[in-house]
């Protein structure tokens, strides 16, 4: 399939990393503010099917870098890995651990499992999305 | 600790044996016998523990809800039956080595005779009935394998079917019982069933015999026993099962797997036995069963269907006699199921033997073979001395107890009995005797000498054979005695002596074995006679019938619900909400429980709920596919829309880019779909539209009842109050995905993950199947 518009692509090359950054900022507030992997896994997955149709779905892979598909098993693995700490700590499975990151005087933010869950939910969405997307594109 | 290392350890084996047969060593078998061979041993050396009433047991938590526990426990009966599988076993092992020697597959068999080695002493030690239960379908599922092994023949895969569904089945039921059994009486732990007062005969408790779920939990245990033992009506997968590799017929359909059966009712014995269901249904059963065995046993020609049925005919007494359950007959029972280990074990590897060095198992084909194989030769004269009966090997004793069981009881039971001494005698001289004797017949392959590891099995047992002949009392002293007694649930001294004098049963016995010698003097002519009688009404019929019913059921159920069309499949969905749902939210009285204050409704909620209308109106009457998807789109804004109204961001989000993405798929498969056109008749759309305004409305009903009804205090004030300190978040929609939800979200991405890799099947491989 193929979409061949001028404005498209102008467009695109714009959107694409703004949404990608978009999609940073959402899974980043996500866990104080509206947002969150799901989400944010859905916006990216918006720019590359914008990508993939101003250009098309090959040059979309490339981009990616990633077999949509290993995508979703990697997201899958990352999710399960983030609950196995808690099992060394000697809680339930999946329970999350918090810490913090800090540079003295300079900044100190909290981080835990939950966000390295929260990655593995955005690579898995994200995985199944393009996958659908990029197959029914190259349904020739 | 160490009989449940012993029963691992087994398991091990069965993972590292492909490595240890991946170059083909030829002591590889030999080595790897060792392990049984020390697990033998080891059992040996607990048997006065266990005959002083002092069992080595271990018991470790498992699932306590369930009343499942590790737990291991080596009384006499249990070790009898071990020894019984890691002693025989290791003279399979090592057999198998020579028999299967060049098979590309022997890694493999291995591996599974391993697990099957394993999951037996498993059932054997034991002391949880669900533990027990787990073993027992281990061995089923083994036993699977084990048949189905040389798996290129469509005969061997139909048989293996057979064994799996016959025991498997029966061994569903059992679980059913063991429950039923555990609900009860309140445990599953078979020592304690035993020991306490409410549960066991022998401590004088008659408290679970009378609760009126006592007869279908017995039903239920003893279809799983009468299956594995393959008992009349179950019996015929037995000889089927004979498609399996010799040495696997030796050892699990001869010597351990079929006794299973055996086991578990003389383990139960004591909780289960002592009522008139128990003395008819098992013992009746026994009795059709030996009856069975030993009739059919006078036709056959093959060597292994020969021994086949003469072990149901075995099967079926050692069954019989636990149903009678009185000292004696138990005594007879146990007795019966170690001599009959040693020679048909014995002569099953004998025929194995034979197969491999003339190439045949036909006994019309074999005869005066002695020459040429005198080792296997000599095992398989004096083991058939001891099937048939004579003294003085074991045999003799054993056939002289079960005589005087009979005699203990009526005369048409001892009748019964002498009918199946008659076949035993008669198929110990047709295995044991005729290939070796007579007139040397030609074979389609020169017969030699079976090697070192295929002559080394029979010989020993055969020799255990006459050493248990010579010395009954220091056996009886060890294994037999203490091993009735758990049987019976009581302390029984058992004398077994060689010779007891001139009595009824010696001279019925001396009787049976001329009649006997007759018998196999005209074979040739009495086969003649017996393979004219057909059966075609037998068991067999009927289950190859109630598994093509079974096909059909499936075929056509499958055609109806799953008729591939899509709108069929969301026809079948939402009617099944709708009525399931409907008829819940009926019972529960949900539709009386609706607000009634409408006058609460902001106009700008009113405006929303008439754009989503409106929308859904508009893509229902669409005249163009673009039109149509449009309209939902706006319906799915508006309900985004809502989310919004209501507090919810993340999922208005959520919905926003959703409806996106739905935009793209739609541009995507644009292209691919059909002209727009009505391709359902006026009848159909009537149909789904009454369907789809029932559906609107019971989920109107539902959320309004849903809201209006207030079950408990709302969970939500928890994830308020906690979100923050708890889990460092102040998105509680977030928090709740991630953290207090994590195991939920964890199972939707993964649901989610396999829902994308379908659709990618289905678009990848559409286009080759049709080239095709």
């Amino acid at each position: 399939m193929k979409i061949d518009s001028l404005i498209l692509r102008t467009m695109v090359r714009y959107l694409f990393p703004l949404l990608l950054l978009f999609s940073v900022f959402i899974f980043l507030r996500g866990h104080n503010e509206p947002g969150g992997g799901f989400i944010a896994g859905l916006v990216a997955s918006a720019a590359y099917a914008l990508y993939s149709i101003a250009s098309n779905s090959i040059e979309a892979r490339q981009v990616l870098g990633v077999d949509t598909r290993l995508l979703i098993g990697i997201g899958l693995l990352i999710a399960l890995c983030s609950g196995l700490p808690a099992i060394f700590a000697g809680e339930s499975f999946l329970t999350g651990l918090w810490g913090y990151l800090s540079i003295p005087g300079v900044f100190k933010i909290e981080i835990g499992t939950p966000v390295l869950f929260d990655i593995g939910v955005f690579l898995a969405v994200m995985g199944v999305t393009l996958t659908i997307i990029f197959a029914l594109e190259e349904v020739e | 600790m160490m009989i449940a290392l012993t029963t691992l350890s087994v398991f091990g084996a069965a993972l590292v044996a492909p490595l240890f047969f991946r170059n083909k060593n030829k002591l590889a078998s030999w080595l790897i016998a060792l392990l049984p061979l020390g697990i033998t041993i080891y059992f040996a050396s607990l048997l006065p523990r266990a005959a002083a009433e002092n069992p080595e047991t271990f018991s470790f938590n498992w699932a306590r809800e369930f009343g499942a526990n590790f737990s291991f426990r080596a009384d006499s009966l249990s070790l009898l039956f071990a020894m019984l599988i890691s002693g025989v076993g290791t003279l399979v092992v090592i057999y198998a080595g020579g028999y299967l020697g060049k098979n590309p597959n022997i890694g493999r068999f291995y591996a599974w005779l391993f697990i099957f080695m394993g999951a037996m002493l498993g059932v054997a030690l034991s002391d949880n009935l669900l533990l027990l239960f787990i073993f027992w379908e281990l061995t089923s599922l083994s036993s699977y394998v084990l048949i189905g092994f040389e798996h290129e023949k469509e005969s061997a895969r139909a048989a293996a079917l057979q064994a799996l569904l016959v025991t498997g089945g029966g061994g569903l039921a059992m679980l059913a019982g063991i429950i039923l059994l555990g609900q009860i009486s309140g445990t599953l732990e078979i020592s304690a069933l035993l020991s306490n007062t409410s549960t066991s005969l022998s401590a004088g408790g008659t408290a679970v015999q009378s609760h009126p779920l006592f007869i279908p939990a017995l039903i239920l245990i003893l279809l799983g026993a009468f299956t594995k033992s393959a008992q009349f009506p179950f019996h015929f997968w037995l000889p089927n099962a004979m498609a399996a590799p010799t040495p696997v017929s030796a050892y699990l359909h001869s010597a351990t797997m079929v006794k299973a059966g055996v086991y578990l009712l003389a383990r139960l014995h004591p909780i289960l036995g002592g009522n008139d269901i128990w003395l008819y249904t098992v013992s009746g059963v026994g009795l059709i069963t030996m009856l069975v065995g030993s009739y059919l046993s006078f036709s056959q020609t093959d060597l292994k269907r020969l021994l086949a049925y003469s072990t149901l005919g075995a099967l079926g007494t050692m069954t019989m006699l636990i149903g009678l359950g009185t000292p004696l007959a138990l005594k007879a029972a146990v007795v019966l199921l170690f001599a009959h280990a040693l020679y048909k074990g014995a002569l099953f590897l004998v025929a194995g033997a034979i197969d491999h060095e003339t190439g045949t198992r036909d006994v019309t084909q074999l005869g005066g073979l002695f020459r040429a194989l005198p080792i296997t030769g000599t095992a398989a004269g004096i083991s058939a001395l001891s099937m048939a009966g004579l003294p003085p090997l074991f045999g003799f004793i054993a056939k002289e107890v079960v005589y005087e069981t009979g005699l203990e009881f009526n005369p048409w039971l001892m009748a019964a009995i002498i009918f199946m001494g008659l076949s035993t005698v008669f198929v110990a001289g047709v295995v044991g005797m005729g290939p070796f004797f007579g007139k040397l017949t030609e074979s389609p392959k020169k017969p030699h000498e079976a090697p070192l590891s295929m002559w080394l099995g029979p010989i020993l047992l055969t020799a255990l054979s006459l050493l248990a002949g010579f010395f009954p009392s220091g056996i009886s002293n060890l294994i037999v005695s203490p091993a009735v007694s758990s049987v019976a649930g009581e302390a029984v001294k058992v004398k077994l002596a060689l010779w007891h004098g001139v009595n009824t049963a010696f001279l019925l016995s001396i009787a049976t074995v001329i009649a006997g010698i007759l018998l196999f003097s005209i074979r040739n002519s009495l086969r003649g006679v017996l393979q004219k009688i057909e059966w075609k009404w037998g068991p067999a019929y009927f289950y190859t019938l109630s598994l093509d019913g079974m096909n059909a059921l499936a075929r056509a159920q499958t055609r109806f619900l799953q008729s591939g069309t899509l709108r069929n499949y969301i026809l079948i969905i939402i009617l099944c909400v709708t009525l399931g749902g409907g008829y819940s939210l009926f019972r529960i009285g949900g539709f009386d429980i609706l607000p009634q204050h409408i006058s609460d409704v902001k106009f700008y909620e009113a405006a929303i709920a008439a754009l989503i209308l409106g929308a859904a109106i508009a893509a229902v009457t669409s005249s163009s596919r673009l039109g149509a998807i449009a309209a939902l789109g706006a319906a799915g804004i508006g309900v985004a829309l809502i989310f919004l109204q209501f507090g919810a961001p993340d999922l208005a989000i959520t919905q926003f880019a959703i409806e996106a993405l739905t935009v793209i798929l739609f541009v995507l498969a644009f292209y691919h779909l059909p002209k727009f056109t009505q391709l359902s008749s006026p009848r159909a759309r009537i149909r789904d539209a009454v369907i789809a305004l029932f559906t609107g409305a019971l989920m109107t009903m539902l959320v309004l009842a849903a809201v209006g009804v207030h079950i408990s205090d709302s969970i939500s004030t928890f994830f308020v109050e906690n979100s923050l300190p708890l889990a460092h978040g102040r998105n509680i929609v977030n928090v709740i995905l991630v953290d207090f939800r994590g195991m939920d979200t964890m199972g939707e991405i993964t649901v989610l993950g396999i829902a994308g890799i379908g659709v990618y099947a289905l678009l990848k491989f559409r286009r080759k199947k049709g080239r095709e």
